[in-house]
């Protein structure tokens, strides 16, 4: 007999444990699987909602107000306003105090590692003491072995940025770090556990020879911003114990891959489906399906360890990603979508999916599912490809998430949509 | 009338650097002036082949031995640059044997080592061979890095008091009646090392006499004194493959055709070419027919290709020239051979030569027979050395592999590393400072790059050229920004930013070619790590119309000690929510 549950939910980022989440909270049995490690490491951790309209103007103050204007198709425009809304409450309860923002509908102006600022929605509570937006003179710290964020640099860049503060940067040799190719798990790994560092002046604690480096640095700023290395498991623990010992605020700058808050949110998505009894299985890939006679998926195979094992549902989920996540895929001639080959509009011409200026308006960067406003992908004839098929997240077209900075958000609004409806149906 | 330099070379690709060496070596004073970085023209978009001469033993066996002989010399002198991977003919069952046979017998007769192969050997050698190849002939050609080996010429150039300078544009031609005595450049940004953002300036800069070595851009120069420079300049694409999948050069063994080589280079296979005259070398098209034909005829040798994922691809466009009156209608039949074209026996015109065809392997003896004629014309009596003097990173190679250690860097980073810098090893990597990985791809490290900064200022493409670092599979996507990072504080961080945003777009441009599969997700990724987190797209500090900060969250404030500028706030009538919003600084330490 097939393993069976109410909703099955393919794919394991935001979107799909966010579906998944959604799902049990309408009562339904839930069942999550994964394939490849998510892309959550390559994210900044930062709840983007929109920070750009998608013809470029911003950063908007209030993303919520600026949905409207999005055009027919996008992702927001199908689920609508009021939704999107109460994925971001609905967000905020899972994430507790992981996260902060939610005192407001307006975008914060939130610091990275390349120096500039970018306009977000919610952001980890690691990151909320270093709000650009927020008018409070800061001190940088880098170190010398982490080329990706220099600290002297992304200080001045901030100030071009005309950020309303000063602020300085200073790069320091990070105590307890021998190799000059450590990875960043093993500089968060050193505070996590209070190991024991040697300094100049004798052995101390990871924290406490830290602190003792960068306080002679601090010239009255009250707060101080380091590369997002702070501790994974015990990260609040690690941001207390420097800032009482430098007597100022602490704060992490969110980096490129690989991500500690990304993978903290990542944990945090994790916990959640544990406690809503959501069953996940990890590291195996949805290979074919099966049809029942009304045209609907009856089941779905997935490939554990060579074996192709039916899992059966009445509703499912594809959360896939995009193209990072390879739930979009493309060759020479064609996109698709690798599953269940839904429908991907692009053009003949793979010389028509980009433009020239990196940075233009790139239609490679659209595409995806096209679906209606269940959120079920539509096939070239615009009806459903599946009546119980829905679809949440980058694995959607439409929108430019790089360009409008909306990738979490839209993940989140489509997942708890599809979620939610699939969770309902499944449990009529 | 005194002039600023003896001897003025126009162009930094190979010939132009060889021959800035060469002289340089006779006791000449030499000035280069190049329109952007060394290489930029048509050296630093070649396949990166070292020819045995193979490819010319049946239709121009001149050529043939010319090359056989300067890769024999390249292998001495530049053993840092080149890698000795042999080379095959390879024979498919419908390619002919009557063409096999004159290219083993063209082989013998220029004295290029040749053996055959049969397909079953051929596949020993190559296993990704396709398994009905007739059979192969097996040449000593390699692969050999441009960028490196042109930059060393002009390195030395340099250490024999040449002065090289690079984004030096000549807009116009001295010419005084019937001499010309030299050039006027635009500075992109004023002599010496490049700094972006800086304001140009203009020079004249006079010269006993001239070298125009621009190559497919030779036309041009000459009609700024009205001569007439008949090149026909010749695009050609290569491709470029995420790995080797071949470790031996692959040629197609027919008489002649399009996408018929694979080049094994560094951690890559460049896939080659397209053989198509073109108008304009700045402006051509780029096909995507070129593309789609090396994967689709050169799977015909080496199935995989047709799965394998490609990282980029690029144009280069051959200086070919024939002397007038030929007509030559396929750019494939012209020569491939050199014209010194002296302006002086040609149109009356003194004081100036130009060097037009050509090719990369042989650009050591064409440098070697301008500089001859240079010198008859200075009246100079010394002779070329540049066959015998090892370049700057090639001195001894031998002697300092065995004594070198790892400079504290991983092994496989300090193999990559040596054999980039070679005999310059000691001297960039030996450091006290910490030396950690820029380039996680091709396993570049900050000393390596902060060399090539010292040498070439803040162009990264120039930083690029030298190191690698960028060039591997994600194409920039996860170092650009750390590259860009290296230029601070020695340039500000405006500089660093206009060179991080050039990088970019250069990346960009080759990748395009590439935009399926792996590498099209790979581009995505590219995108949104520069677009979503780093905000490359929308920086306000790249904007005119500034932020206004005081309208954005700035935070769920609550009284707090710790916060002594609290009153500075301009939001605090927003935060209406404080309860949950305090609980989570609580709870994470942040209030104190």
């Amino acid at each position: 007999m097939a393993i069976t549950d109410d909703v099955l939910v393919i794919g394991g980022g935001i979107a799909g444990a966010t579906a998944a989440l959604a799902a049990a909270g309408e009562g339904a049995d839930v069942r999550l699987v994964t394939h490849k490690q998510s892309t959550l490491r390559n994210a900044s951790g930062l709840i983007d909602v929109l920070g750009y309209t998608h013809e470029g103007e911003g950063p908007i103050v209030d993303p919520l107000e600026r949905l409207e204007e999005l055009p027919k198709g996008h992702p927001y425009e199908r689920v609508g306003a009021e939704a999107v809304r109460d994925a971001l409450s609905f967000f905020d309860a899972v994430a507790g105090d992981a996260y902060a923002g939610s005192h407001t509908d307006s975008n914060a102006l939130v610091p990275t590692h390349g120096g500039t600022v970018k306009p977000t929605a919610r952001y980890p509570v690691s990151t909320a003491a270093g709000l650009a937006s927020d008018p409070k003179d800061t001190l940088l710290v880098g170190f010398e072995t982490l080329t990706d964020f220099d600290a002297p640099l992304a200080a001045s860049h901030l100030e071009a940025a005309g950020a309303p503060f000063s602020a300085r940067g200073v790069t320091l040799q990070f105590p307890g770090i021998v190799r000059d190719d450590a990875k960043l798990t093993r500089y968060a790994h050193l505070l996590d556990h209070e190991e024991s560092v040697s300094t100049g002046s004798g052995d101390r604690s990871a924290r406490e020879a830290l602190a003792s480096i960068v306080k002679p640095h601090l010239e009255g700023e009250s707060r101080v911003g380091f590369p997002a290395l702070l501790g994974d498991e015990h990260a609040a623990e690690v941001r207390a114990d420097l800032a009482e010992s430098l007597g100022a605020d602490v704060f992490e700058v969110p980096m490129g891959p690989p991500s500690l808050p990304g993978m903290r949110l990542e944990d945090l998505l994790y916990d959640a489906l544990e406690d809503a009894g959501v069953r996940v299985t990890s590291g195996v890939p949805v290979v074919g399906y099966e049809i029942d006679e009304a045209g609907a998926i009856d089941h779905v195979l997935v490939d554990r360890h060579g074996q192709e094992i039916p899992h059966e549902a009445s509703q499912y989920v594809l959360a896939t990603g995009g193209l990072v996540g390879k739930g979009v895929r493309s060759e020479r001639d064609r996109v698709f979508e690798p599953i269940f080959d839904c429908y991907v509009p692009h053009a003949d011409d793979r010389y028509d999916w980009f433009v020239n200026d990196v940075f233009g308006e790139q239609p490679y960067a659209r595409f995806g599912l096209v679906p209606d406003r269940e959120l079920r992908p539509l096939g070239a004839d615009e009806e459903p490809e599946f009546a119980n098929l829905r679809a949440a997240g980058a694995v959607l077209g439409g929108y430019d998430y790089a360009a409008e900075k909306s990738g979490a958000g839209v993940s989140l609004a489509t997942g708890y949509v599809a979620g939610g409806r699939a969770g309902a149906e499944a449990s009529e | 009338m005194a002039h600023d330099t003896e001897v003025l070379v126009l162009g930094g690709g190979s010939t132009g650097c060889g021959i800035a060496r060469d002289l340089a070596m006779r006791g000449l004073e030499v000035t280069l002036v190049e329109r952007g970085n060394l290489t930029d023209g048509t050296t630093g978009r070649m396949h990166g082949l070292l020819h045995s001469g193979g490819r010319y033993a049946v239709s121009d066996q001149a050529s043939a031995v010319e090359c056989i002989e300067e890769n024999e010399i390249l292998r001495e002198i530049a053993g840092h640059c080149v890698e000795l991977t042999g080379g095959l003919f390879v024979q498919r069952p419908e390619d002919p044997d009557d063409y096999f046979r004159e290219k083993l017998e063209g082989c013998r007769d220029c004295d290029i080592p040749a053996r055959v192969l049969s397909g079953r050997e051929a596949r020993e050698v190559e296993p990704y061979l396709a398994k009905d190849v007739k059979r192969a002939i097996q040449v000593p050609d390699g692969a050999v890095d441009p960028f490196r080996l042109c930059v060393a010429n002009a390195i030395d150039a340099e250490n024999y008091g040449a002065r090289i300078e690079t984004h030096a544009e000549v807009i116009d031609l001295l010419r005084d009646g019937d001499d010309i005595y030299g050039v006027t450049v635009r500075h992109d940004s004023g002599p010496g090392k490049h700094t972006h953002k800086t304001p140009g300036t203009t020079e004249d800069i006079t010269a006993e006499y001239v070298v125009n070595a621009t190559g497919a851009w030779a036309g041009q120069i000459g009609a700024m004194a009205d001569l007439d420079v008949e090149v026909r300049p010749s695009k050609g694409v290569m491709t470029i493959m995420n790995v080797r999948q071949v470790d031996t050069v692959i040629n197609r063994c027919r008489p002649k055709g399009d996408a018929d080589i694979i080049v094994p280079h560094e951690t890559t296979a460049i896939l080659g070419t397209t053989d198509e005259e073109v108008s304009d070398p700045d402006d051509y098209p780029e096909e995507k027919w070129e593309v789609d034909m090396m994967i689709d005829t050169l799977s015909e040798l080496v199935p995989i290709l047709e799965e394998a994922r490609t990282i980029r691809s690029f144009w280069g466009v051959r200086p070919l020239y024939e002397p007038p009156g030929r007509g030559t209608k396929d750019p494939t039949d012209i020569t491939r051979d050199f014209f010194l074209l002296d302006h002086a026996e040609r149109d009356g015109v003194s004081g100036m030569s130009s060097i037009v065809g050509g090719k990369f392997t042989t650009y050591r003896a064409m440098a070697e027979e301008i500089s001859n004629h240079v010198c008859d014309q200075l009246g100079v009596r010394a002779s070329c050395a540049t066959a015998k003097e090892a370049l700057p990173g090639s001195e001894n190679l031998a002697v300092l592999e065995e004594g070198m250690d790892d400079f504290g860097l991983r092994s496989p980073i300090a193999r990559r590393s040596k054999q980039r810098l070679g005999s310059r090893s000691q001297e960039v990597l030996e450091t006290d400072d910490p030396n950690p990985v820029v380039c996680q791809c091709e396993g570049v490290t900050r000393a390596e790059v902060q060399d090539a900064i010292e040498q070439s200022g803040s162009d990264l493409n120039a930083v690029r050229i030298r190191t690698r670092a960028s060039m591997g599979n994600c194409q920039g996507g996860f170092c650009c920004a750390n590259m860009a990072n290296e230029l601070h504080p020695e340039y500000d961080e405006e500089t660093t930013r206009e060179a991080l945003d050039e990088l970019f777009q250069e990346r960009w441009k080759g990748e395009r070619h590439a935009l399926w599969g792996e590498q099209l997700s790979q581009a995505m990724l590219n995108y949104a790590l520069h677009a979503t987190t780093m905000n490359r797209d929308n920086d306000p500090a790249s904007r005119t119309e500034g932020v206004d900060y005081g309208v954005f969250d700035s935070g769920a404030q609550t009284a707090s000690p710790a916060r002594s500028d609290g009153g500075k706030r301009t939001d605090g009538g927003d935060r209406a929510d404080g309860s949950r919003s305090s609980s989570d600084l609580r709870s994470d330490g942040g209030e104190r």
